[in-house]
Protein backbone atom coordinates (compact mmCIF):
# COMPACT_ATOMS: atom_id res chain seq x y z
CA UNK A 1 0.00 0.00 0.00
CA UNK A 2 2.77 2.27 0.72
CA UNK A 3 4.02 4.02 -2.64
CA UNK A 4 7.00 5.50 -2.10
CA UNK A 5 8.65 5.52 -5.64
CA UNK A 6 6.11 5.64 -7.65
CA UNK A 7 4.67 9.59 -7.28
CA UNK A 8 8.31 10.89 -6.20
CA UNK A 9 8.29 11.96 -9.98
CA UNK A 10 5.09 13.38 -10.69
CA UNK A 11 5.37 16.39 -12.12
CA UNK A 12 2.25 19.14 -11.50
CA UNK A 13 -1.01 17.82 -11.86
CA UNK A 14 -2.66 18.07 -15.06
CA UNK A 15 -5.01 20.32 -15.67
CA UNK A 16 -8.02 19.75 -18.28
CA UNK A 17 -10.18 22.76 -19.22
CA UNK A 18 -14.03 22.81 -18.66
CA UNK A 19 -15.88 23.58 -21.79
CA UNK A 20 -17.96 26.91 -21.76
CA UNK A 21 -21.54 25.24 -21.65
CA UNK A 22 -20.88 22.87 -18.24
CA UNK A 23 -21.09 24.56 -14.73
CA UNK A 24 -18.09 22.61 -13.43
CA UNK A 25 -15.28 20.29 -13.90
CA UNK A 26 -18.12 17.39 -12.28
CA UNK A 27 -20.64 18.61 -14.48
CA UNK A 28 -18.15 17.92 -17.63
CA UNK A 29 -17.15 14.55 -16.25
CA UNK A 30 -21.31 13.44 -15.53
CA UNK A 31 -22.14 14.17 -18.77
CA UNK A 32 -19.22 12.26 -20.26
CA UNK A 33 -20.33 9.47 -17.91
CA UNK A 34 -23.41 9.46 -19.27
CA UNK A 35 -22.64 9.75 -23.00
CA UNK A 36 -20.96 6.55 -22.58
CA UNK A 37 -23.56 4.82 -20.98
CA UNK A 38 -26.34 6.20 -23.58
CA UNK A 39 -23.59 4.44 -26.13
CA UNK A 40 -23.34 1.39 -24.04
CA UNK A 41 -27.46 1.33 -24.22
CA UNK A 42 -26.96 0.86 -27.86
CA UNK A 43 -24.81 -1.76 -27.48
CA UNK A 44 -26.88 -4.16 -25.35
CA UNK A 45 -29.66 -3.58 -27.95
CA UNK A 46 -26.92 -4.48 -30.96
CA UNK A 47 -26.07 -7.50 -28.81
CA UNK A 48 -29.53 -8.38 -28.03
CA UNK A 49 -30.60 -8.73 -31.89
CA UNK A 50 -28.04 -11.09 -32.19
CA UNK A 51 -29.41 -12.99 -28.96
CA UNK A 52 -32.55 -12.96 -29.86
CA UNK A 53 -31.49 -14.61 -33.40
CA UNK A 54 -30.15 -17.40 -31.04
CA UNK A 55 -32.82 -17.48 -29.26
CA UNK A 56 -35.39 -17.79 -32.38
CA UNK A 57 -32.80 -20.36 -33.99
CA UNK A 58 -32.07 -22.47 -30.96
CA UNK A 59 -35.78 -22.98 -30.59
CA UNK A 60 -36.01 -24.35 -33.76
CA UNK A 61 -33.62 -26.61 -34.18
CA UNK A 62 -32.58 -27.36 -30.42
CA UNK A 63 -31.06 -30.67 -30.64
CA UNK A 64 -28.95 -29.58 -33.88
CA UNK A 65 -27.29 -26.90 -31.51
CA UNK A 66 -26.83 -29.49 -28.81
CA UNK A 67 -24.67 -31.55 -30.94
CA UNK A 68 -23.08 -28.69 -32.91
CA UNK A 69 -22.44 -26.84 -30.02
CA UNK A 70 -19.64 -30.10 -28.51
CA UNK A 71 -17.58 -28.81 -31.93
CA UNK A 72 -16.29 -25.93 -29.63
CA UNK A 73 -13.69 -26.45 -27.24
CA UNK A 74 -15.56 -25.83 -23.45
CA UNK A 75 -11.82 -25.43 -22.44
CA UNK A 76 -10.39 -22.78 -24.41
CA UNK A 77 -13.69 -20.80 -23.85
CA UNK A 78 -13.46 -21.58 -20.23
CA UNK A 79 -9.59 -19.31 -20.49
CA UNK A 80 -11.41 -16.80 -22.68
CA UNK A 81 -13.67 -15.66 -19.97
CA UNK A 82 -10.92 -16.33 -17.11
CA UNK A 83 -8.75 -14.10 -19.14
CA UNK A 84 -11.54 -11.41 -20.18
CA UNK A 85 -12.50 -10.87 -16.53
CA UNK A 86 -9.09 -10.58 -15.30
CA UNK A 87 -8.96 -7.90 -17.94
CA UNK A 88 -11.82 -5.96 -15.97
CA UNK A 89 -9.92 -6.17 -13.04
CA UNK A 90 -6.59 -4.50 -14.08
CA UNK A 91 -8.72 -2.63 -16.17
CA UNK A 92 -10.59 -1.09 -13.33
CA UNK A 93 -7.50 -1.12 -11.15
CA UNK A 94 -6.14 1.21 -13.79
CA UNK A 95 -8.73 3.81 -12.87
CA UNK A 96 -8.13 3.37 -9.63
CA UNK A 97 -4.57 3.89 -9.96
CA UNK A 98 -5.17 7.37 -11.43
CA UNK A 99 -7.90 8.01 -8.94
CA UNK A 100 -4.18 8.27 -6.75
CA UNK A 101 -2.35 10.27 -9.61
CA UNK A 102 0.11 7.12 -10.21
CA UNK A 103 1.06 7.35 -13.24
CA UNK A 104 2.97 4.85 -14.22
CA UNK A 105 0.84 2.10 -11.86
CA UNK A 106 -1.88 2.97 -14.46
CA UNK A 107 0.21 2.47 -17.58
CA UNK A 108 1.15 -0.71 -15.85
CA UNK A 109 -2.58 -1.99 -15.33
CA UNK A 110 -3.24 -0.54 -18.60
CA UNK A 111 -0.72 -2.83 -20.63
CA UNK A 112 -1.93 -5.58 -18.58
CA UNK A 113 -5.54 -5.01 -19.80
CA UNK A 114 -4.36 -4.98 -23.35
CA UNK A 115 -2.35 -8.28 -22.65
CA UNK A 116 -5.14 -9.61 -22.00
CA UNK A 117 -7.31 -8.92 -24.51
CA UNK A 118 -4.15 -9.83 -27.38
CA UNK A 119 -4.49 -13.38 -25.41
CA UNK A 120 -7.80 -13.61 -25.57
CA UNK A 121 -7.96 -12.75 -29.09
CA UNK A 122 -4.64 -15.23 -29.77
CA UNK A 123 -7.60 -17.93 -28.74
CA UNK A 124 -9.50 -17.12 -30.64
CA UNK A 125 -7.75 -17.14 -33.69
CA UNK A 126 -7.15 -20.90 -32.97
CA UNK A 127 -10.87 -21.32 -32.23
CA UNK A 128 -11.39 -20.30 -35.48
CA UNK A 129 -8.55 -21.98 -37.13
CA UNK A 130 -9.52 -25.14 -36.18
CA UNK A 131 -12.89 -24.58 -37.55
CA UNK A 132 -11.83 -23.65 -40.35
CA UNK A 133 -9.54 -26.19 -41.18
CA UNK A 134 -12.86 -28.77 -40.20
CA UNK A 135 -15.20 -26.64 -42.63
CA UNK A 136 -17.34 -25.33 -40.05
CA UNK A 137 -17.84 -22.22 -41.57
CA UNK A 138 -20.95 -19.91 -41.14
CA UNK A 139 -23.56 -20.17 -43.63
CA UNK A 140 -23.09 -21.04 -47.32
CA UNK A 141 -19.52 -21.67 -46.74
CA UNK A 142 -19.95 -24.55 -44.17
CA UNK A 143 -19.14 -28.04 -45.67
CA UNK A 144 -18.40 -30.06 -42.45
CA UNK A 145 -20.30 -33.61 -42.51
CA UNK A 146 -19.77 -34.83 -38.75
CA UNK A 147 -22.85 -32.68 -37.09
CA UNK A 148 -26.10 -34.25 -37.01
CA UNK A 149 -29.70 -33.00 -37.23
CA UNK A 150 -30.71 -30.49 -39.99
CA UNK A 151 -29.25 -26.94 -40.72
CA UNK A 152 -26.43 -27.47 -38.91
CA UNK A 153 -24.82 -24.51 -40.90
CA UNK A 154 -26.97 -22.30 -38.58
CA UNK A 155 -25.20 -22.86 -35.65
CA UNK A 156 -21.87 -21.91 -37.18
CA UNK A 157 -23.68 -19.01 -38.54
CA UNK A 158 -24.73 -17.51 -35.06
CA UNK A 159 -21.40 -18.50 -33.38
CA UNK A 160 -19.09 -16.74 -35.88
CA UNK A 161 -21.91 -13.79 -35.58
CA UNK A 162 -21.88 -13.53 -32.63
CA UNK A 163 -17.99 -14.43 -31.74
CA UNK A 164 -16.62 -12.46 -34.76
CA UNK A 165 -18.85 -9.42 -33.70
CA UNK A 166 -17.55 -9.16 -29.99
CA UNK A 167 -13.99 -9.77 -31.06
CA UNK A 168 -14.25 -6.37 -32.97
CA UNK A 169 -15.57 -4.84 -30.13
CA UNK A 170 -12.46 -6.28 -28.23
CA UNK A 171 -10.27 -4.88 -31.46
CA UNK A 172 -11.82 -1.66 -30.60
CA UNK A 173 -11.26 -1.57 -27.32
CA UNK A 174 -7.94 -2.25 -27.64
CA UNK A 175 -7.32 0.73 -29.45
CA UNK A 176 -8.71 2.84 -26.85
CA UNK A 177 -6.77 0.95 -23.96
CA UNK A 178 -3.84 2.00 -26.41
CA UNK A 179 -4.78 5.70 -27.05
CA UNK A 180 -5.73 5.80 -22.80
CA UNK A 181 -2.00 4.49 -22.36
CA UNK A 182 -0.31 6.68 -24.32
CA UNK A 183 -2.21 9.99 -23.26
CA UNK A 184 -1.27 8.84 -19.92
CA UNK A 185 2.22 8.29 -20.55
CA UNK A 186 2.11 11.91 -21.81
CA UNK A 187 0.47 12.91 -18.17
CA UNK A 188 -2.49 14.23 -19.91
CA UNK A 189 -4.42 12.78 -17.15
CA UNK A 190 -4.04 13.63 -13.08
CA UNK A 191 -6.28 12.51 -9.99
CA UNK A 192 -8.59 15.44 -10.83
CA UNK A 193 -9.51 14.36 -14.65
CA UNK A 194 -8.99 10.86 -15.59
CA UNK A 195 -12.52 10.79 -17.15
CA UNK A 196 -11.42 8.87 -20.67
CA UNK A 197 -9.53 6.22 -18.61
CA UNK A 198 -13.20 6.33 -17.00
CA UNK A 199 -15.71 5.59 -19.99
CA UNK A 200 -13.03 3.89 -21.46
CA UNK A 201 -13.16 1.35 -18.50
CA UNK A 202 -17.13 1.48 -18.87
CA UNK A 203 -16.77 0.15 -22.54
CA UNK A 204 -14.85 -2.43 -21.75
CA UNK A 205 -16.55 -4.05 -18.25
CA UNK A 206 -19.50 -4.33 -21.42
CA UNK A 207 -17.46 -6.44 -23.56
CA UNK A 208 -16.66 -8.53 -20.83
CA UNK A 209 -20.68 -8.54 -19.61
CA UNK A 210 -21.33 -9.71 -23.38
CA UNK A 211 -18.94 -12.08 -23.10
CA UNK A 212 -20.49 -13.18 -20.13
CA UNK A 213 -23.58 -14.25 -21.62
CA UNK A 214 -22.22 -15.49 -25.12
CA UNK A 215 -20.14 -18.23 -23.24
CA UNK A 216 -22.86 -20.35 -21.49
CA UNK A 217 -25.23 -19.71 -24.46
CA UNK A 218 -22.71 -20.82 -26.98
CA UNK A 219 -20.41 -23.36 -25.52
CA UNK A 220 -22.50 -24.61 -22.34
CA UNK A 221 -25.83 -25.96 -24.22
CA UNK A 222 -27.34 -29.25 -22.37
CA UNK B 1 -5.27 8.03 3.64
CA UNK B 2 -3.76 10.82 1.95
CA UNK B 3 -0.03 10.25 1.09
CA UNK B 4 3.09 13.03 0.40
CA UNK B 5 2.70 12.29 -3.10
CA UNK B 6 -0.06 10.75 -4.45
CA UNK B 7 -2.76 13.01 -4.81
CA UNK B 8 -6.58 12.21 -3.89
CA UNK B 9 -9.47 12.17 -6.45
CA UNK B 10 -11.95 14.02 -4.54
CA UNK B 11 -14.54 11.32 -5.76
CA UNK B 12 -15.48 7.71 -4.07
CA UNK B 13 -12.44 5.24 -4.39
CA UNK B 14 -13.48 1.93 -4.13
CA UNK B 15 -11.33 -0.34 -1.38
CA UNK B 16 -8.59 -2.91 -3.67
CA UNK B 17 -10.36 -5.08 -1.69
CA UNK B 18 -13.60 -4.98 -3.59
CA UNK B 19 -12.01 -4.71 -7.00
CA UNK B 20 -10.11 -7.89 -6.06
CA UNK B 21 -12.80 -9.37 -3.94
CA UNK B 22 -15.68 -8.82 -7.00
CA UNK B 23 -13.03 -10.57 -9.29
CA UNK B 24 -12.48 -13.60 -7.73
CA UNK B 25 -16.18 -14.16 -6.99
CA UNK B 26 -16.17 -14.00 -11.39
CA UNK B 27 -13.84 -16.33 -11.16
CA UNK B 28 -15.84 -18.85 -8.66
CA UNK B 29 -19.35 -18.14 -10.78
CA UNK B 30 -17.17 -18.99 -13.73
CA UNK B 31 -16.36 -22.27 -12.49
CA UNK B 32 -19.75 -23.10 -10.89
CA UNK B 33 -21.14 -22.44 -14.49
CA UNK B 34 -18.70 -24.81 -16.01
CA UNK B 35 -19.55 -27.03 -13.14
CA UNK B 36 -23.38 -27.18 -13.68
CA UNK B 37 -23.51 -27.28 -17.38
CA UNK B 38 -22.40 -31.27 -16.80
CA UNK B 39 -25.58 -32.24 -15.41
CA UNK B 40 -28.51 -32.77 -17.50
CA UNK B 41 -31.59 -30.73 -16.28
CA UNK B 42 -33.40 -30.28 -19.35
CA UNK B 43 -34.78 -26.49 -19.45
CA UNK B 44 -33.63 -25.64 -15.94
CA UNK B 45 -30.07 -25.48 -17.27
CA UNK B 46 -30.29 -22.44 -19.44
CA UNK B 47 -32.23 -20.79 -16.37
CA UNK B 48 -29.52 -21.75 -14.20
CA UNK B 49 -26.87 -20.84 -16.76
CA UNK B 50 -28.42 -17.80 -17.21
CA UNK B 51 -29.17 -17.03 -13.67
CA UNK B 52 -25.62 -17.02 -12.93
CA UNK B 53 -24.77 -15.02 -15.71
CA UNK B 54 -26.92 -12.15 -14.67
CA UNK B 55 -25.35 -12.59 -10.58
CA UNK B 56 -21.68 -11.92 -12.80
CA UNK B 57 -23.20 -9.27 -14.85
CA UNK B 58 -24.76 -7.46 -11.62
CA UNK B 59 -21.39 -7.66 -10.17
CA UNK B 60 -19.62 -6.40 -12.76
CA UNK B 61 -21.93 -3.16 -13.46
CA UNK B 62 -22.43 -2.49 -10.08
CA UNK B 63 -18.90 -2.69 -9.13
CA UNK B 64 -16.50 -2.42 -11.63
CA UNK B 65 -18.49 0.18 -13.40
CA UNK B 66 -20.16 1.77 -10.29
CA UNK B 67 -23.01 1.70 -10.82
CA UNK B 68 -23.99 0.81 -7.27
CA UNK B 69 -21.83 4.06 -6.20
CA UNK B 70 -22.58 6.65 -8.83
CA UNK B 71 -25.44 9.01 -9.69
CA UNK B 72 -28.96 6.75 -10.11
CA UNK B 73 -29.42 8.42 -13.75
CA UNK B 74 -26.97 6.05 -15.32
CA UNK B 75 -28.61 2.60 -13.56
CA UNK B 76 -31.39 4.04 -15.16
CA UNK B 77 -30.61 3.91 -18.87
CA UNK B 78 -28.37 0.68 -18.66
CA UNK B 79 -32.27 -0.67 -16.75
CA UNK B 80 -33.69 0.88 -19.36
CA UNK B 81 -31.77 -0.93 -21.91
CA UNK B 82 -32.49 -4.43 -20.53
CA UNK B 83 -36.24 -3.73 -19.98
CA UNK B 84 -36.57 -2.96 -23.83
CA UNK B 85 -34.15 -6.07 -24.77
CA UNK B 86 -36.73 -8.06 -22.65
CA UNK B 87 -39.73 -7.02 -24.07
CA UNK B 88 -37.52 -7.43 -27.67
CA UNK B 89 -36.69 -11.27 -26.89
CA UNK B 90 -39.57 -12.18 -24.60
CA UNK B 91 -42.37 -11.16 -27.40
CA UNK B 92 -40.47 -12.29 -30.67
CA UNK B 93 -40.31 -15.63 -28.61
CA UNK B 94 -43.55 -15.38 -27.71
CA UNK B 95 -44.77 -15.01 -31.48
CA UNK B 96 -42.28 -17.60 -32.63
CA UNK B 97 -43.56 -20.30 -30.20
CA UNK B 98 -46.78 -20.19 -30.63
CA UNK B 99 -47.05 -19.83 -34.31
CA UNK B 100 -47.95 -22.79 -35.47
CA UNK B 101 -51.32 -21.82 -33.23
CA UNK B 102 -52.16 -19.88 -36.28
CA UNK B 103 -50.30 -21.50 -39.28
CA UNK B 104 -50.01 -24.43 -41.09
CA UNK B 105 -46.84 -25.49 -39.83
CA UNK B 106 -45.52 -28.98 -40.07
CA UNK B 107 -41.35 -28.66 -39.50
CA UNK B 108 -39.18 -25.91 -39.99
CA UNK B 109 -37.57 -25.77 -43.64
CA UNK B 110 -34.40 -26.84 -44.31
CA UNK B 111 -32.44 -24.49 -46.23
CA UNK B 112 -31.76 -26.02 -49.19
CA UNK B 113 -29.29 -23.55 -51.09
CA UNK B 114 -26.64 -24.54 -48.28
CA UNK B 115 -23.56 -26.21 -49.17
CA UNK B 116 -23.82 -29.12 -47.55
CA UNK B 117 -27.03 -30.46 -48.98
CA UNK B 118 -25.63 -29.97 -52.61
CA UNK B 119 -22.71 -32.55 -51.45
CA UNK B 120 -23.37 -36.08 -52.07
CA UNK B 121 -22.72 -38.11 -48.85
CA UNK B 122 -19.66 -39.92 -50.20
CA UNK B 123 -18.00 -36.78 -50.75
CA UNK B 124 -16.58 -34.23 -47.58
CA UNK B 125 -15.63 -30.64 -49.10
CA UNK B 126 -17.02 -29.69 -52.70
CA UNK B 127 -16.57 -27.22 -54.57
CA UNK B 128 -19.68 -25.06 -55.08
CA UNK B 129 -21.92 -25.55 -57.63
CA UNK B 130 -22.58 -23.75 -60.34
CA UNK B 131 -26.25 -23.29 -60.62
CA UNK B 132 -28.28 -24.29 -56.89
CA UNK B 133 -30.90 -26.74 -58.29
CA UNK B 134 -34.08 -26.13 -56.41
CA UNK B 135 -35.03 -30.27 -57.02
CA UNK B 136 -32.04 -31.14 -55.61
CA UNK B 137 -33.46 -31.57 -51.89
CA UNK B 138 -31.82 -34.01 -49.24
CA UNK B 139 -33.52 -37.01 -48.50
CA UNK B 140 -33.75 -36.67 -44.80
CA UNK B 141 -35.67 -38.24 -42.63
CA UNK B 142 -39.35 -37.70 -42.21
CA UNK B 143 -41.28 -34.93 -42.76
CA UNK B 144 -39.38 -31.94 -43.18
CA UNK B 145 -40.15 -29.74 -46.02
CA UNK B 146 -37.91 -28.21 -47.75
CA UNK B 147 -38.14 -25.01 -50.33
Amino acid sequence: MADRTNARFETEQAVHHVEHHFYDAEHQRDSAKLGMWVFLLTEVLLFGGLFCAYAIYRSWYPEMFYNAHQALDVTMGTINTIVLITSSVTMALAIRSMQFGRRKQTMMFLSATLLFAIVFLIIKYFEYEHKVHLGQLPGKFYTYQGIEGTNPHIFFSVYFMMTGLHGLHVLGGMAAISLMLYRTARNRFSSEYYTPIEVTGLYWHLVDLIWIFLFPLLYLIS
Amino acid sequence: MKKEHDTLSQHHILPLKVYLGVGAALLVLTAVTVWVAQFHFGAFNIIVAMGIAAIKASLVAFFFMHLFYDNKLYFAVFAGSLVFLAIFIVLTMYDTERRAEVYEIEAHPIEAKALIYQTTPDTAAVAVPEHLDADSLPTDSGSSRGH
